[in-house]
C-alpha cells in the first residue's frame, strides 16, 4: 500500500528539475542541428528523434505516464500508434505515388 | 465532491483520480488525431510543391526557440504547481499558476509579433501554401493556448479562494495534463515549421 501510494505521488522535485533541464537542453540542440547541413532527410530525421525524445520526457514525467497503470498507458499510446499509422501511409504515398515535379 | 472524499477514504481517492485521469487522456486522445489530420496536410502539401518551402526562410528561427523554452518551462512551473496542490500548500500553487498563466501569455505576446512580423512583410494564409499551413498549425496550438489560460485562470482563482487541498485537486492535476500536451504539440509543430 506505502509502495503503491509513492508511486502514485510522481518523482521528486530533483527529478523534474533535471528533466527541465534536460528538455530546454534539448531545444538548444534542436536548434543547433537545423544550422548543421545533414542532408535534407538527414535533418528531418535528426529534429524528429530529438522532437521525440523530448516529447517522452514531457509524456513519462511532466503527464506521469512512467507512475500510471497499464489502463492509462494504453489510452496515451493507442493515438501515437494511430497517428504513426496515418503519417505513414500519407509518406507512403508520397514517395510512391507522387510525382516530382 | 469535498465531503464525500473525505468521507469515503483513500482508495476512492486514487480510483477517482484514476477514472478523471482516464477521462482527459481519451480527450487528449482525440486531440492528437485532430493535430494529426493538419500535420499531414503539411506533409503532404510541402511534398507536392517543394518551392513553398522557401518560405520557411521568413520564420525567426529565434522567436520560435523562445517560444519552445517558455512553454518548457510554463510546463515545468504547471507540474510544481501541481505538486503544490497534492501536498496542500496553497502559496506555491497559487505562485506556480500565476507563473504558467504570465508565461503562457508571453508565448501569444511573442506570436503576435512574429504575425505582426508577417502581416507588415504581406505574408497571409492566402500567400502560399507555406503560410497557409503556418497559420493554421499555429493558429490552433494558438487557440488552445488561449483556452488553456482561461482554465488556468479560473484555476487560479478558485485556488486563491483555498478551494483546493491535499484531498481534491483533480482540475490541477487534469488542466496540468492538459497543459503538457499544448507542450507537447509545440514540440514537434517547432521543428515541422521553422527547422525543418
Amino acid at each position: 500500500m506505502e509502495q503503491h501510494a509513492h508511486q502514485k505521488h510522481g518523482a521528486s522535485a530533483g527529478v523534474y528539475a533535471m528533466v527541465f533541464a534536460a528538455l530546454l537542453a534539448l531545444t538548444v540542440v534542436t536548434v543547433g542541428l537545423s544550422y548543421v547541413n545533414l542532408t535534407h532527410t538527414g535533418n528531418i530525421i535528426a529534429a524528429l528523434i530529438v522532437a521525440t525524445f523530448k516529447a517522452l520526457l514531457v509524456a513519462l514525467f511532466f503527464m506521469h505516464l512512467k507512475y500510471e497503470g497499464r489502463l492509462l498507458r494504453f489510452t496515451a499510446i493507442f493515438p501515437l500508434i494511430l497517428f504513426c499509422i496515418m503519417i505513414g501511409a500519407l509518406i507512403l504515398d508520397i514517395v510512391i505515388f507522387l510525382k516530382p515535379h | 465532491m469535498e465531503n464525500t472524499a473525505v468521507a469515503h477514504g483513500k482508495i476512492e481517492d486514487r480510483e477517482r483520480l484514476e477514472n478523471v485521469s482516464f477521462g482527459m487522456w481519451l480527450f487528449l486522445a482525440s486531440e492528437v488525431m485532430f493535430f494529426t489530420a493538419f500535420f499531414g496536410m503539411y506533409i503532404v502539401l510541402r511534398n507536392a510543391h517543394p518551392e513553398i518551402a522557401q518560405s520557411r526562410e521568413e520564420l525567426s528561427r529565434i522567436m520560435g526557440c523562445i517560444n519552445t523554452l517558455i512553454l518548457i518551462t510554463s510546463s515545468f512551473t504547471m507540474v510544481l504547481a501541481v505538486n503544490a496542490s497534492k501536498v496542500g500548500d496553497r502559496k506555491a500553487l497559487v505562485r506556480n499558476l500565476l507563473i504558467t498563466i504570465l508565461l503562457a501569455c508571453g508565448f501569444l505576446v511573442v506570436k503576435g509579433f512574429e504575425y505582426g512580423h508577417k502581416f507588415s512583410m504581406g505574408h497571409f494564409p492566402s500567400t502560399n501554401l507555406f503560410f497557409a499551413c503556418y497559420y493554421l498549425l499555429t493558429g490552433f496550438h494558438g487557440l488552445h493556448v488561449i483556452a488553456g489560460i482561461m482554465v488556468l485562470t479560473s484555476l487560479l482563482i478558485r485556488s486563491a479562494k483555498g478551494d483546493f487541498t491535499a484531498t481534491y485537486n483533480s482540475p490541477i492535476e487534469m488542466t496540468g495534463l492538459y497543459w503538457h500536451f499544448v507542450d507537447l504539440v509545440w514540440i514537434f509543430l517547432f521543428p515541422a515549421l521553422y527547422l525543418i
